[in-house]
């Protein structure tokens, strides 16, 4: 059955082009992808992703949890509010998903995790969470708006009262605060500044009516996807899934081989790393016209690899992508696309910061 | 969505064809095409002088979403490309029953092809029975 969010009629008033996205019927955009997509990297956009998951996690021991759960070292967060991005893996290694956890207080820790991935989660946390006595709570009365662009945080902090603007206003990159009922974290998922704000599902629509009314764009999932993709993210099911170990899929320095933390999956993953990873993930340009697309097979030298997340990249005007390919492969790659063997070049990842083309792209 | 001129014909697959007053053919895909597509980045159009076949794929767009073969409506030589449209394929988007044109082919069998194609109100019903 599809889900929707409290949103759902809103987007619908708003003329978007619904599509299914792991279940839920979300918007893809609300005309054009582009001038959604250009919209966040020169001003101000927000998307609702009220279908991600919020998972409360309750207990005196929910740290040392964690610090079993997660690749992660949870002990990088020392101040309430503070951020981690992780995954979070099986017995081989194997991304079972990514996920943002907040430090809250000792006995209270929150995880935004992925919405396709939602059952597979919760029940792999639940499993995990019983030796330690954490008690695990999806939050599925709230809601969560992504408000992105580098105008975005001070048009969502006018909305705030004035000592809840004046923390915000404060707030680090990767660090939360609660405040007006709101739970406003400096984080994305665009390459751009701004905030994901989670909000009680009975206020969500009022909220994107009055960023709306503040100069905020709604922009879809395909500017989302356009977004992320040029600022270098993986996004899990198309980079990485549960074959695949963050050493295979660029997420090495998600990973904390601190000493003494037995966490899951880190034995295999310290047996890969001494055996040596055989294919790496790698950011690739194409200076050719057509669209880098997942799955297209991407031929190297040292064998063949394929295309993880491609797209065209409104901001370069070219096809960017990653792909798998065998280690090593830095010179000679082309991409199959549909017959047709397309030079393609390595290039370092983040394609796009602060707006612009990344030097080398 | 842009209003369908009368003198179109349709191919399911979503081309249309507009018979000119020379005996031409021109080519180009559906505005409920461009819709479902999404923002338009690449256009690959066929060589002038190629022979195409009623049916058969000779030019092919991508959009910020997939990539779709364009069929031939008609059988004949390619006698006009659009040359706009790599560099601004976004034309497509914007009027594609009008400057979103494709291609134009000399036929070689026009009454017979022709006849195989949708009037606009039979694609319009197409279109309406897909959605649902």
């Amino acid at each position: 059955m599809t889900q929707k969010t409290i949103l759902n009629a809103t987007h619908r008033a708003l003329g978007a082009k619904m599509v299914d996205f792991g279940g839920w019927d979300m918007p893809l955009n609300y005309g054009s992808q582009i001038e959604e997509h250009h919209q966040v990297r020169r001003d101000a956009g927000m998307f609702d992703v009220s279908h991600m998951t919020v998972v409360d996690l309750h207990g005196p021991r929910t740290r040392e949890f964690l610090r079993h759960l997660l690749a992660n070292s949870i002990d990088k967060l020392t101040k309430s509010g503070k951020a981690l991005y992780s995954c979070m893996l099986n017995e081989k290694g194997g991304v079972i998903d990514d996920l943002i956890v907040y430090f809250l207080t000792e006995d209270f820790f929150r995880v935004v995790v992925n919405a396709s991935t939602r059952d597979k989660d919760l029940a792999w946390i639940e499993k995990q969470a019983k030796a330690f006595e954490v008690k695990v709570t999806e939050r599925g009365d709230l809601s969560m708006i992504a408000v992105q662009g580098p105008n975005a945080r001070e048009k969502a902090l006018g909305l705030l009262s004035a000592d809840v603007r004046a923390k915000a206003a404060k707030l680090g990159k990767f660090v939360a605060v609660e405040g007006d009922g709101l739970f406003i974290a400096r984080t994305g998922y665009t390459g751009e500044d701004g905030f994901e704000i989670i909000v009680p599902e009975a206020n969500a629509v009022s909220l994107w009516n009055r960023l709306k009314d503040a100069g905020v764009a709604p922009a879809g999932l395909g500017a989302r996807d356009t977004l992320r993709l040029e600022a270098g993210m993986n996004l899990y099911g198309q980079d990485m899934d549960e074959e695949i170990t963050p050493w295979e899929a660029g997420l090495a320095w998600t990973v904390s081989l601190d000493e003494g933390r037995d966490f899951i999956g880190r034995k295999a993953l310290e047996k890969q790393k001494s055996d040596g990873v055989k294919r790496v993930m790698v950011g690739l340009i194409m200076d050719d016209k057509g669209v880098l697309r997942h799955g297209q097979r991407v031929a190297t030298p040292a064998g063949d690899g394929e295309i993880l997340s491609g797209g065209f990249s409104p901001t370069i005007g070219k096809s960017i992508a990653f792909a798998r390919v065998p280690a090593g492969s830095d010179q000679g790659l082309q991409a199959d696309i549909r017959g047709r063997l397309v030079p393609v070049r390595v290039v370092k990842y983040p394609f796009v910061r602060d707006g612009q083309p990344c030097a080398g792209v | 969505m842009q209003e369908i001129p009368g003198d179109l014909k349709f191919m399911k697959s979503h081309e249309w064809a507009r018979v000119e007053d020379k005996g031409t053919v021109t080519v180009g895909i559906s505005d409920h095409a461009q819709s479902q597509l999404g923002d338009l980045v690449y256009v690959e159009l066929p060589s002038l002088g190629d022979h195409v076949q009623a049916g058969n794929a000779c030019a092919v767009v991508e959009s910020v979403k997939a990539a779709s073969d364009v069929y031939s409506p008609v059988s004949g030589e390619i006698v006009a490309i659009n040359e706009a449209l790599p560099d601004k394929p976004e034309t497509i988007n914007e009027d594609a029953f009008g400057e979103g044109w494709i291609f134009v082919v000399k036929p070689d069998n026009l009454a017979e092809e022709m006849e195989e194609l949708l009037d606009p109100d039979a694609y319009v019903e197409l279109i309406e029975s897909e959605e649902h």
